[in-house]
């Protein structure tokens, strides 16, 4: 494969998610307009931020008036399970130069994460440089339609019924990101645990819960193929 | 109304503050190699993260004012099978298809 077959195999891997981005995107750009914010404020926004998550977040505690720093910090905290991906990205692509890996980290979003992983873990034979040409691919076609599709929404406005339910748009893409990881006893139970401890700990505040959940799934998932991996042995002995 | 100074302070700091979350660890580890145990763990981020995100969207939906809605559990898991079985592109339309078609059928 070339870097550049790598850049349009990732193109085509992350297509499907435009399903998603585009009714989520356009949400955040009505949502934004109803808040009281311009179309230049809107699109700075999801420029500099680009994390729909967080933006509804910050525009929802602005809307209520909440302090600067409340608002930032409560933000933020939706925005720390990316730094879990920044760890999972480092045995795949840390070798690039600075340069490459803070716009590798700008564009930083789940559906490119997720899917740039799946296939780094199924193709081994993937080179360093074809795993960043492949990213790339990957973002090339989200992040376009992220900016576009908040613009739309911004300027058509109001114009997405309650009854279309885009919000139920978000955990739907999650469970489609889920279920292709789903390859192994070990990512079973790590599933499952993350998904009942977010329950457990949805009542901690700051979306911390969330990360709570997240590495005690982290945990089950290593310590069940250890497990595994250790009973193999004996019985292998 | 949103304050103009209040949205670009909050805006610009945002900005910065998920560009350094997500630059962390790819920004000050680079290509140094790590030890297999941590290696072993960070394959578990992705398919921990999603469902910890997902869970209670689908459980506690917002539309719903957070009670548990048998449409969006039933759409849910329609998604969920659809991935399983046929992958991403259907589990989308597996879920947003079911929830449409059962509000429609029940409204």
């Amino acid at each position: 494969m070339t870097p550049r077959q790598a850049f349009w195999r990732g193109y085509l891997d992350c297509a499907p998610f435009t399903l998603i981005v585009v009714p989520y995107s356009m949400l955040f750009g009505v949502v934004a307009r109803d808040a009281g914010l311009d179309i230049l404020q809107t699109m700075s926004m999801s420029v500099l931020v680009i994390a729909g998550a967080s933006q509804f977040t910050a525009v929802a505690l602005l809307q209520d008036q909440a302090p600067v720093f409340i608002a930032l910090l409560a933000s933020l905290a939706v925005n720390l399970r990316m730094a879990m991906y920044s760890a999972a990205l480092v045995p795949h692509v840390g070798h690039a130069r600075l340069g490459v890996r803070a716009l590798m980290a700008y564009l930083m979003v789940d559906q490119a994460f997720a899917v740039a992983v799946r296939t780094y873990e199924d193709r081994p034979d993937m080179s360093p440089p074809i795993k960043v040409a492949y990213y790339f691919g990957c973002m090339a076609l989200i992040c376009p339609f992220w900016y576009g599709c908040t613009l739309l929404g911004a300027v058509v406005g109001q114009a997405i019924p309650a009854s279309f339910s885009l919000d139920f748009a978000v955990p739907v893409c999650f469970i489609a990101l889920t279920a292709p990881l789903l390859r192994s006893g070990p990512h079973i139970f790590a599933a499952l645990v993350a998904g009942t401890a977010a329950l457990a700990f949805a009542w901690v505040p700051w979306s911390l819960g969330l990360i709570i959940a997240a590495l005690l799934g982290i945990l089950a998932g290593g310590q069940a193929e250890l497990f595994l991996a250790r009973r193999a042995e004996r019985s292998g002995a | 109304m949103i304050d103009a100074t209040t949205f670009w302070t909050l805006t610009v700091l945002l900005g910065i503050g998920t560009f350094l979350i997500r630059f962390s660890f790819l920004g000050l580890l680079g290509g140094r190699t790590l030890p297999d145990r941590v290696l072993l763990y960070l394959r578990y981020v992705g398919v921990a993260v999603f469902p910890a995100l997902f869970m209670p969207l689908v459980v506690w939906p917002e539309a719903t004012g957070g009670t548990p809605d048998p449409i969006r559990l039933i759409a849910a898991l329609a998604a969920f099978l659809a991935g399983l079985r046929f992958g991403v592109v259907w589990a989308i339309i597996a879920g947003m298809g079911t929830l449409y078609l059962m509000q429609f059928l029940l409204s």
